[in-house]
């Protein structure tokens, strides 16, 4: 065994405290994961809700809607993911009001999810 | 002993990606809190922040594994109409579910459900494992940061759980089967 070893470890240790990383990108990548959580549920409510988004949806037959349903979503998640980590490139924002939003499309994905419920809000 | 190829594929999709990626949370569960406590004892090391990063982005891996062998090799076969006249159900898991009213909630409770919230867990892995590479250890001073990416993460592991368990019992009351039978072992009497 090396007995160098924990002062080479040590030496490798990261110092964090000399780089403080802006939360710009961080920032994005949150949200827009939240959004596209969001999109998944709200691109599956429409599809069961209206015949013809679900027709639209229908990129590969053999899967049907949820198909064009999470193809779509995930493009939205991408796109926005995009977007946003070039607008806030280098900039520290309020991951407060970021996390709040982002975990409120989180959420309310989750909850849209939930079969009887979007059920409910289709009024089946 | 024998399987279908498509019980084979099947098995990939809810025990070799699904199984091991809901396995995997424990482990990143422990890491997130040797990362995350104000209070641990030593920062990681260079090569443990590299392990947890390849950890991390393996779970991606498995969740995105996961979901694409889900929706576009296993779901055709499960919802797979039977010709225009057919009453015999079998190789159509969906039809069988959905022609008992005793076994239709498994469709369209557990399988409407999972098929679309599956898709949380690698959109909020992949968040999750970009996050962790972005601030590293350093995450442990970034409570705002640090609690997104903790939420994520336990969503994900809810919603890896649902379409696990979900998929377990769907597949136990309408098995998908068909195609090509693989013969595993010479079985004796």
């Amino acid at each position: 065994m090396n007995s160098n070893q924990p002062e080479n470890d040590s030496a490798k240790i990261v110092n964090e405290s000399r780089s403080e990383v802006p939360n710009g990108a961080v920032a994005a990548a949150i949200l827009s994961a939240g959004t596209g959580c969001f999109a998944i549920s709200l691109f599956g409510l429409l599809g069961d809700a209206f015949p013809a988004v679900s027709h639209f949806f229908n990129f590969y037959n053999p899967t049907g809607p949820l198909s064009g349903v999470t193809t779509t979503a995930i493009v939205v998640w991408l796109i926005l993911w995009v977007i946003l980590a070039r607008s806030w490139k280098g900039r520290s924002l309020p991951m407060g009001k970021i996390n709040m939003i982002a975990f409120l499309f989180l959420g309310v994905g989750l909850v849209l999810s939930f079969p009887p419920f979007s059920d409910f809000l289709q009024g089946k | 002993m024998q399987m279908s190829f498509r019980e084979i594929l099947t098995l990939l999709h809810g025990m070799g990606f699904g199984g091991l990626l809901l396995l995997a949370f424990s482990g990143a569960l422990i890491q997130f809190y040797r990362i995350f406590s104000p209070h641990r004892s030593s920062p990681l090391t260079v090569w443990e922040q590299k392990l947890l990063r390849i950890y991390l982005i393996a779970m991606a891996v498995l969740a995105w594994g996961t979901v694409l062998s889900g929706a576009y090799v296993v779901y055709p076969w499960y919802r797979a109409h039977p010709p225009e006249g057919f009453t015999d159900y079998t190789g159509y898991p969906q039809r069988i579910l959905l022609s008992s009213s005793t076994t239709a909630g498994w469709h369209s409770l557990g399988m409407e459900w999972k098929e679309h919230v599956a898709w949380f867990a690698p959109i909020a892995l992949t968040m999750v494992a970009y996050v962790i590479i972005k601030y590293g250890s350093g995450l442990s001073r970034h409570r705002q940061v640090r609690n997104a990416a903790f939420a994520f993460a336990l969503v994900a592991f809810i919603a890896a759980s649902i379409a696990g368990v979900f998929g377990a019992l769907i597949n136990k009351n309408a098995p998908v089967q068909g195609g090509a039978v693989i013969k595993l072992m010479e079985g004796t009497k």
